[in-house]
């Protein structure tokens, strides 16, 4: 007999719900969420950003929880969030005031500020490191941060850094001017679709309609899981379609993050977010793409915390949404925004698993009868 | 365990923590908001701000908001999934309105105030004062003719149904009849074309002029619509082609002996014959205990 029909399904939940625990193999010390959060960052981010909550902790939480599994950790975070009254919007925050950890360009050699490496395993061989184990206490003090950072790319922000920014700590901290600004300033680059003071759409208040606002556009993008993003990012560079950007700059670090007082009505700091920004110059492959006002136009991404991945693929995104007569898969809005999140996919296809005995009895039925039909003939 | 729970207004424990039903107050009043709309153009299908829940999309999402947001402490639920209260998504969301509401449950189709259902509507005749909601997969009934919702939204607009039409003409000269099993297209008041969500066709019948309120619900497609009470709901259906319930002649319940319910086919693992039971398990319990129905 079917699930369905099993008397107690409570118990069953029950005890089905503490096998997951029994699964666990080994006897090490369980990990903590301290341990995820500092040891996990881009797992803890990319949950943050696919969840649409920066809660550090919380995303540490949900990952340990999930038992690792991301997409089901993001869930967790959306759920909750579902608990949360909306209180406010934070004022618009200006990326060109980021504390910038890392900021490259592929379009420029050299960019007004330097380029900075900043953390990055772009460049190293991807071998498996076997020294890289528990106990080893040299991996360890490097996974801590505590060994000497040797000549990596973070020493030229303070070399070349324009030093505009106001004095915080007790240090100035460097700004750096945009990249995709030296091309505005020569009318190169077309003009934001999008006005920064119109009120943008709140996709977590309304659902989508279509042609899509590129305000939801955009939200949509920042929440999607970055597997399929990166997919269909790809699929428009290799072949199915023809926006293939090149990055005017990719930066990540931290920014400000100011909401206004409801008394004084100032703004006030709430604290920082870390972000991934990408501002990829639309091209197609080998050629450039140039719109009808002779200009360049502009792909737009940002995440929370370090995903480049996901930033650069949101770019490309953005691109393919906006071009005008849509031709393959990852120009189609209605195709790109809803099978991109995550929560949805996973929950929708993991669903097939419930019983579906009734409707498969009504197509069973159905088939019967086409069948007796011709055999009657 | 530890307790987490708290008492609510009626005196039974809730989850702490947690608002009454889990929603803010602000997103509850949003959702019935949209359902009077649904109710007063019946059939139509309400955009509105789904939220994510603790359940997976595609699990129920949307009966769980709607019934969240109408559900009040002296409210009694019943939750059964394919006919069953005691399947595992059934007994999962029943577990999940107790904890955020301590509102009762009831196996007992009769005794309930708000019915929430995936893919049935009990057997038993429906009072005036209940509510059914309905979980929705797909809320929109031109999808397998029309993948775009730009497109299928302007087509419900201009009452353009002659793709569906269409499609059913088409059926009926490849196989001979129309062979669509559970999520039969329905018009409501003779103006929407509507998902039932995907209950058998056998349930079609008990939409149309039935005194109770029916609640639709899609969280992941974010779509809210409803069917007023006293509305007419009218399965698609030619005059030469007519529709068709699911043919359960000659069949009776193992269980309970009914002839007149939807049954489950079932394969005897000894003999290898088929038996049916009744897919409505409280109405089988019930009709097997006193007969008092």
């Amino acid at each position: 007999m079917g699930y369905v029909l099993v008397k107690g399904g409570g118990e069953a939940i029950k005890n089905a719900e503490a096998m997951v625990g029994s699964m666990r193999s080994g006897d090490s010390d369980a990990v903590t969420t301290a341990q995820v959060k500092d040891g996990m960052r881009l797992a803890v981010d990319q949950v943050m950003g696919e969840g649409g909550l920066y809660a550090q902790d919380l995303a540490a939480l949900a990952i340990r929880q999930a038992n690792g599994d991301l997409i089901e950790a993001s869930f967790l975070i959306r759920a909750y969030r579902s608990t949360l009254p909306r209180t406010g919007y934070s004022e618009n925050s200006d990326t060109r005031d980021m504390f910038v950890l890392r900021r490259i360009s592929s379009a420029f050699k050299d960019i007004p500020g330097g380029q900075v490496l900043g953390p990055t395993i772009d460049y190293t061989q991807r071998l498996l490191d076997f020294g890289e184990k528990d106990g080893d206490e040299e991996v360890d003090r490097e996974l801590s941060g505590e060994a000497n950072v040797s000549a990596d790319g973070s020493t030229d922000r303070g070399a070349d850094g324009e030093g505009t920014g106001s004095a915080a700590e007790g240090f100035d901290i460097p700004k750096f001017s945009k990249v995709a600004d030296l091309l505005r300033e020569e009318e190169l680059l077309e003009d934001a679709s999008a006005n920064p003071d119109d009120e943008p759409f709140d996709i977590t208040r309304e659902s989508l309609r279509f042609p899509a606002p590129r305000s939801a556009c955009l939200q949509t993008l920042a929440r999607g899981e970055t597997g399929a993003m990166l997919a269909f990012a790809y699929s428009s560079l290799r072949g199915y379609g023809s926006v293939h950007p090149t990055i005017a700059e990719l930066r990540v670090g931290y920014v400000p993050l100011r909401i206004t007082h409801p008394y004084t009505g100032n703004a006030v700091s709430i604290g920082d977010v870390q972000v991934t920004e990408c501002e990829g110059i639309l091209s197609g492959v080998g050629t450039t793409r140039i719109t009808d006002e002779n200009k360049f136009s502009l792909g737009y991404g940002l995440v929370f915390g370090h995903n480049e991945k996901k930033a650069i693929s949101m770019s490309i995104l953005d691109g393919t949404l906006a071009v005008s007569e849509p031709k393959s898969p990852a120009e189609d809005q209605e195709f790109v925004l809803y099978h991109i999140d995550g929560i949805d996919a996973m929950g929708f296809v993991e669903h097939l698993k419930l019983p579906h005995y009734v409707t498969f009895q009504s197509g069973l039925d159905r088939l019967r009868a086409v069948q007796n039909e011709v055999e009657d003939d | 365990m530890t307790d987490r729970s708290t008492l609510a207004g009626n005196g039974r424990k809730i989850e702490k923590g947690y608002n009454f039903a889990f929603l803010d107050e602000f997103t509850k009043r949003e959702i019935r908001r949209k359902i009077l709309k649904a109710v007063a153009i019946p059939g139509y299908q309400v955009p509105f701000g789904s939220r994510e829940m603790p359940l997976a999309k595609g699990w129920g999402t949307g009966g769980i908001q709607i019934t969240l947001s109408i559900i009040g402490e002296p409210d009694v639920l019943k939750v059964i999934d394919q006919g069953s209260d005691d399947s595992v998504n059934a007994v999962n969301i029943r577990n999940l309105v107790e904890r955020m509401t301590g509102a009762q449950t009831t196996a007992d189709t009769t005794k309930a105030t708000i019915i929430q259902t995936r893919h049935r509507i009990p057997e038993e005749v429906l009072k005036a004062e209940q509510i059914v909601v309905f979980q929705v997969p797909f809320p929109e009934p031109l999808r397998s003719i029309e993948p775009s919702e730009q497109v299928t939204r302007q087509m419900h607009a201009r009452k353009d149904y002659s793709g569906m039409w269409l499609h059913l003409y088409e059926d009926i000269v490849k196989h001979g009849r129309i062979t669509i099993g559970a999520r039969y297209p329905v018009m409501v008041n003779g103006r929407y074309l509507m998902d039932p969500s995907p209950i058998p066709r056998w349930d079609v019948p008990r939409l149309d002029q039935a005194p109770v309120l029916h609640l639709f619900c899609a969280g992941r497609e974010k779509r809210i619509y409803a069917i007023a009470p006293y509305t007419s709901v009218e399965p698609l259906e030619f005059e030469d082609y007519t529709f068709e319930v699911e043919d359960f002649s000659g069949k009776i319940c193992e269980r309970c002996g009914s002839s007149d319910t939807f049954l489950d086919e079932m394969i005897d693992e000894t003999t290898g014959s088929k038996k049916y039971f009744c897919s409505d398990t409280s109405f089988c319990d019930k009709r097997q205990g006193s007969g008092e129905i």
